[in-house]
């Protein structure tokens, strides 16, 4: 059950990158986007990642792409009807490239055929039933990785003035 | 289930560098470009399968940082627009050889 889940929701991931590539559309294409981390998110909570999928439809799906959708509509791009894709000699030369990728990528995997195995997932198991889906992440991230996720908060500071100044209308 | 997420991971990653390719609308690029962030997410989580919840809080900084790279690079988007009434990257060639 788990694992047939786990295929349709790969089978929406896909098909919708494949239309977040090809739909004319700016606004099709992030609805796509959207329907694509949807579907990520759920194969999160298939792999047991409980939190991370809450925070990837609230934070993905909710507020960045609404900042992509904000930012069509403020400039009126949603209604380019032309596609824009590049075409000619650069879209073999990149077919080739991520062909190269992809065979790459296959063979990597293909070498692994014993089914690969850990202690992690028991790890997380035993953690989320100790303190709860929140607490198994929050513990490591606020002692082992204190120091990151405070530079974390720095950069987005820097994030935000950076965005403020750059969109800002100049005066002059 | 591990595999099988490890070839979803590189199956998203592929088509999101194929789109940054490809299109040239810039705001599809960055789509594709969290494409790709959201493909290395899914191979992040898999591995925290197997090597405890290390992986899961890497998702959580990558998550970060692309929630700040989307604020600037519109931010950018927005500022390039103001100046050339376009967001096809085709017309940007102040840079261009």
């Amino acid at each position: 059950m788990t694992t047939l889940l786990f295929y349709v929701f790969a089978g929406i991931a896909i098909g919708a990158a494949i239309g977040v590539v090809i739909s004319k559309s700016p606004v099709g294409s992030l609805l796509f986007m959207v329907t694509t981390l949807a579907a990520i998110a759920g194969t999160f909570v298939l792999m047991e990642a409980h939190f991370l999928a809450a925070v990837q439809v609230i934070v993905y799906a909710g507020a960045i792409m609404v900042l992509f959708l904000f930012v069509i509509m403020l400039l009126n791009l949603g209604h380019e009807a032309q596609r824009d894709l590049k075409g000619g000699a650069f879209a073999v030369v990149s077919a080739g490239v991520v062909g190269a990728m992809a065979g790459l990528l296959a063979m990597q995997l293909r070498g692994s055929e014993v089914t690969p195995t850990g202690a992690g997932a028991a790890e997380i198991a035993a953690a989320t039933a100790q303190y709860g889906a929140v607490g198994a992440i929050a513990r490591p991230l606020y002692t082992t990785y204190v120091v990151p996720f405070e530079i974390t908060g720095i950069l987005l500071l820097v994030a935000v003035v950076g965005a403020v100044v750059l969109a800002k209308r100049s005066e002059s | 289930m591990i595999t099988e997420a490890l070839i979803l991971s590189a199956i998203l990653f592929v088509i999101g560098t194929f789109g940054m390719l490809v299109r040239r609308n810039a705001i599809i690029m960055f789509l594709c470009i969290e494409l790709q962030l959201n493909a290395v997410n899914v191979a992040f989580v898999a591995f925290s399968n197997l090597y405890g919840i290390d992986g899961q809080i890497f998702v959580f900084f990558v998550m970060t940082v692309a929630a700040a790279e989307a604020a600037v690079g519109l931010a950018i988007i927005i500022s390039i627009f103001r100046h050339y009434e376009s967001v096809d990257v085709g017309n940007f060639n102040l840079l261009k050889w």
